[in-house]
């Protein structure tokens, strides 16, 4: 069934023979891999493949060596990060990644800054448009917290959260930039069995009102239960590239994740 | 309700109050820390808001005094040709508005200039910036006079209806005007602060990097508080030269800055209302103190004062007034829900 969905849907983003050196360390050797609109793309690897460091090129918080990233055509590689939020690729932090100091709502409210048109003068001036703007966005904050589950907390101060919320806060702020494809780092490191259940059915809920989802993640159970596609990157290369199951039955990925020994044990 | 009327309620004891009681020396130092307090508020949208330290901020209030002052009295400059180029004195609120406006035009600039320098080198820029301002206004003695100052600069004047244009020697009419002043750039700063503007200002504060993930450019933001912050400083410079009508190279003296800051963070930074409350401590407690002290002992004072502050109201004055409350009203709703349950039980 996936191997349809490859051919009928075009990719939203392309990543082109991207690279990556840190004077001389090389981060990412060449990197190519595309993303289908609609979909749930997991990119995976052992710690230090390059996983984050794909998303800081994507997201243009590092500027690649070599190589192109097309968002539904465009290069974002020459743009700054806030310009590609603005065409709709927006991302999370592995760290957990939220205005602290200001409440739920709030962090909310900020995230809808790209929906808002208020500029200096019509804040001062308060005109009526700027009202009816401001009205808007807050039905919307309402509802994204609605969505992530977050509504009982609106009022709290977002530092004052439980672990889990505040990673659930850091989704609901991306998903406040109207995102066509988010980028989440391991939205589940540190929650528990329950939490990263409960975490799945958001980002499949996510995908369902039409964003296309790159992930990266540990947890390979929920890899493999809500990817369409996995990509796997090791050593700064991409290694294998597929649907779970394909990936799953992958001898390179198995050597990968757990070293020599496997063929020494089976052998 | 109460919440809305109250600052309004307190303009209008700050307007009617120092006038009732009438006396000049009160008058006096309510307008010079007016006068300050408007610059405290100016520095709090950046150091508040945007979280960005501005360490040289008196040097858009000593630029908004200098140009203020001279362009009411005129100026000429000689700029190499043949003939120099000469300015007559101008009205004194093309004046004054020239200061504000040129005092901006600075702020444009070090915001520019502090593109991608932030914290320690935001503040190092900042310093520098004043430093220099000092060394122009010292040392360009055929503009600013260097250190003999500027002198004679005259009073702002308004239009009443039964005495025409009058100049404003009186100093009931001064502070009138600075409370004035003051009420328009606090509306200024909390309508920008409670806007979508002043969102993206305390998501730069807050979390730089998040806020450039959905899409804020926050360098454009901070260009922006930079400017208006600056223009509101000039506004303080302005009001500042015509109301003691004499202006020299020490205005642009750090102390100056350090006096806002102290203001601003004993106050509450990031708070409407902290510089005021800030503001109106630590301005009035040397006066107060120059009457019950002798003068070394009122500096120990003021600083032991603005520690003990720092110390056990890390946040400022107007936020643990705040959580006061809060902690009161939530003490009284859980004591009415016990009185509830032990009427139940």
């Amino acid at each position: 069934m996936s191997l349809a969905l490859d051919e009928s849907a075009a990719p939203i983003l392309e990543v082109r023979e991207v690279a990556v050196h840190f004077s001389g360390l090389i981060a990412i050797a060449s990197m190519s891999f595309a993303v289908p609109e609609g979909e749930i793309v997991s990119l995976i690897g052992p710690n230090g493949a390059g996983k984050t460091t794909a998303f800081n090129v994507i997201t243009g918080f590092l500027k690649p060596t070599g190589g192109k990233v097309l968002f539904r055509g465009t290069d974002l590689t020459r743009l700054s990060s806030n310009r590609i939020a603005g065409l709709g690729v927006v991302r999370t932090f592995q760290r957990t990644s939220i205005f602290a100091g200001c409440t739920v709502f709030d962090n909310v409210l900020t995230g809808m800054h790209r929906q808002g048109r208020a500029e200096t003068w019509g804040a001062l001036l308060r005109l009526a448009s700027v009202r009816a703007e401001t009205e808007r966005m807050r039905a919307a904050v309402a509802e994204i917290l609605a969505f992530v589950g977050l509504s009982h907390r609106a009022d709290e101060l977002a530092g004052n959260l439980a672990y889990g919320e505040q990673r659930l806060l850091g989704i609901a702020i991306a998903l406040a930039a109207d995102p066509k494809l988010l980028l989440l780092d391991e939205p589940a490191a540190g929650l528990n069995p329950s939490e990263t259940e409960a975490f799945m059915g958001v980002v499949q809920r996510i995908r369902d009102r039409g964003v296309t989802i790159l992930l990266v993640e540990h947890d390979m159970r929920m890899v493999m239960t809500i990817s369409d596609r996995v990509v796997v990157l090791n050593h700064g290369r991409i290694i294998a590239e597929g649907p779970p199951e394909v990936i799953r039955a992958n001898p390179d990925v198995i050597q990968a994740y757990l070293g020599q020994g496997v063929k020494h044990a089976k052998g | 309700m109460t919440t809305r009327l109250l600052p309004w309620l307190f303009v209008l004891v700050m307007a009617v109050g120092p006038l009732w009681l009438g006396d000049q020396y009160i008058l006096y130092v309510l307008t010079s820390t007016g006068i300050f307090i408007i610059g405290a508020m100016s520095l709090n949208l950046l150091l508040g808001y945007t979280g960005q330290l501005s360490l040289g901020h008196i040097a858009f209030f000593g630029i908004g005094a200098y140009t203020s002052a001279l362009l009411s009295l005129g100026f000429d400059l000689d700029l190499g040709g043949a003939e120099p180029f000469v300015l007559g004195p101008q009205p004194v609120w093309v004046a004054f508005l020239g200061g504000i406006l040129v005092a901006a035009l600075f702020g444009f600039l070090i915001g520019k200039l502090a593109f991608r320098v932030r914290g320690a080198y935001f503040v190092i820029v900042t310093i520098s910036f004043a430093q220099v301002m000092r060394m122009v206004a010292l040392n360009w003695v055929d503009l600013t006079e260097g250190p003999m100052a500027l002198n004679n600069i005259p009073p702002l004047s308004v239009w009443l209806p039964w005495d025409g244009v009058i100049p404003l020697y009186r100093k009931e009419y001064n502070y009138l005007l600075v409370l004035a002043v003051a009420v328009v750039c606090f509306l200024v700063i909390q309508r920008l602060v409670q806007s979508r503007v002043g969102r993206a200002l305390v998501a730069l504060r807050e979390n730089e990097s998040l806020a450039r993930s959905v899409g804020i450019d926050v360098t454009r933001y901070l260009v922006v508080a930079t400017v208006i912050a600056a223009g509101m400083a000039g506004a303080a410079g302005g009001l500042y030269t015509h109301y003691i009508r004499i202006v020299d190279p020490d205005v642009f003296m750090f102390i100056y800055t350090v006096t806002m800051v102290i203001m601003v963070v004993t106050g509450g930074k990031g708070t409407l209302a902290g510089p005021i409350v800030g503001g109106l401590a630590f301005g009035i407690l040397p006066e107060v103190l120059r009457e019950v002290a002798r003068p070394e002992v009122q500096w120990i004072i003021y600083g032991v004062a603005m520690i003990v502050v720092v110390f056990f109201l890390p946040q400022g004055m107007v936020p643990a007034v705040k959580n006061w409350f809060a902690g009161r009203r939530k003490r009284v709703a859980a004591t009415a829900l016990g009185l509830r349950k032990e009427t139940s039980a």
